[in-house]
């Protein structure tokens, strides 16, 4: 029951976090929304028997690939000001 | 449970769905595809839960004369895990791509790409 | 009226995946492949704690294969594309407080991958789990120390090693064991030991390497691209 209750916390969180990467304006928070979801998705994993699973989603998902995307958009950045000098 | 994660995951998939379709943003289309990934990682790790079970390791809980009655299923897991990996190794080359692409056309907007459009 | 299309195909998608929700009831036991998986003979055949170790690194060994192909080609299409970087690189040096705490962490952080993937097949875990654990003290160092070069060679060296060793002990399998993949090429121990399950904790560490080289040089391709200003 408690689990239940958890769970369905955890899913409107999950979508919260899917609304706003999608509709947020900013592209920085976009990408911390998008990281964030899949934090709370691993905590879903482990709720759902999957620890190996949660470990994976918990270092990939939520570390290496918002990093990626903020190397990116940093690259992106400083392109974009030398060619307005 | 399962049931919550199984909605969760199907309305994950048709979020990053509609990011995909409706952004201009060639970075914005790519955070899609990865909510898409993680919804449907979300859908097949709730299609391998089976109620009041744990996970699929045996130690001094699960004995191995009753794993069969006290275990979810570790296959669909098993893919999930590889198919984890290999997400993070396609958004990597689309974003490297998209570095690409910004540095021909000085935009990131796809609908300045129209090399193939006819 | 764009907008208003795409509405109606994502809610033909949500009609689509509806069936599958409806006819979903919850499993109440196993399925037949996994019930095979779970059997007591099974597991003592292979005697590995963590079943999903067991799937990942024998059963659907050949799968764990692929995957590793598939993210050498990435990195290597990766490496590829941010390869020429001709112009000048200017990278902030980092504050004392964060290159002291990086020292610090560093080394703790690959104990922590390597622990991972060494007991894969007792605990959860293995090697991609280790692999990624591994590629995260990278990005610190790469973080850290923004300037010093990097390791290429290193890098490229215990990939290919870990690669091949991990189709070197496959096909060893198919010699002398039962088939491709098979890890009673080791003796089994006892279970739920760490010298237990063969060669999947062999295999698993090579995997849970060269995953890491692997991630490790796609972090890198990114950062090379790098500049502050």
């Amino acid at each position: 029951m408690n689990f239940l209750i958890i769970s369905i916390l955890l899913g409107i969180i999950i979508l919260a976090m899917a609304g706003i990467a999608i509709i947020q304006k900013n592209i920085v928070v976009a990408i911390i929304a998008a990281g964030a979801l899949s934090l709370f998705a691993s905590i879903l994993y482990l709720l759902l028997a999957a620890p190996d699973v949660a470990m994976t989603e918990a270092a990939i998902g939520s570390g290496l690939s918002t990093i990626i995307f903020f190397y990116v958009l940093n690259r992106i950045r400083t392109t974009d000001e030398r060619n307005e000098e | 449970m399962e049931y919550v994660a199984l909605i969760t995951g199907f309305l994950v998939i048709m979020a990053g769905l509609w990011a995909i379709m409706t952004q201009k943003n060639i970075i914005r289309i790519i955070i899609g595809f990865s909510i898409f990934d993680t919804g449907l990682h979300i859908v097949m790790v709730a299609l391998a839960y089976v109620k009041g079970r744990t996970a699929p390791i045996l130690d001094n809980m699960v004995s191995v004369e009753e794993a069969l009655n006290k275990i979810v299923d570790p296959v669909p897991q098993a893919l999930v895990l590889t198919a984890i990996v290999i997400g993070l190794g396609v958004t990597a080359l689309m974003l490297a791509f998209a570095m690409k692409m910004h540095k021909e056309k000085k935009t990131l907007d796809v609908r300045n790409f129209k090399d193939l459009k006819w | 009226m764009r907008n208003f299309f795409i509405i109606i195909i994502i809610a033909a998608f949500g009609i689509m995946l509806y069936p599958l929700f409806d006819s979903f009831s919850g499993n109440e036991e196993l399925s037949e492949l996994a019930s095979f998986y779970a059997q007591k003979e099974n597991v003592e055949k292979v005697n590995s704690a963590n079943l999903v170790t067991a799937v990942v690194v024998t059963y659907r060994g050949l799968d764990t294969m692929g995957e590793v192909t598939i993210l050498f080609l990435t990195a290597a299409i990766i490496a590829f594309f941010l390869k020429k970087q001709s112009d000048v690189r200017s990278l902030r040096e980092n504050t004392e407080i964060f290159t002291t705490a990086a020292k610090l962490l560093i080394p703790i952080i690959i104990m922590l991958g390597v622990y991972i993937f060494i007991n894969g097949h007792l605990s959860p875990g293995g090697g991609f789990q280790g692999g990624a654990v591994i590629a995260s003290a990278i990005i610190l160092i790469l973080l850290a120390f923004p300037n010093k070069p990097f390791n290429h060679k290193f890098f490229g060296y215990m990939e290919s090693v870990s690669g091949l060793v991990f189709v070197g002990l496959a096909a060893l399998g198919g010699l002398i064991g039962l088939g491709y993949l098979d890890n009673a090429i080791l003796p089994l121990g006892t279970f739920g030991e760490l010298m237990s399950a063969g060669a999947i904790p062999v295999i698993y560490s090579f995997v849970g390497l060269k995953v890491g080289a692997e991630l490790s040089n796609i972090l890198n391709g990114f950062q090379s691209v790098q500049s502050d200003s």
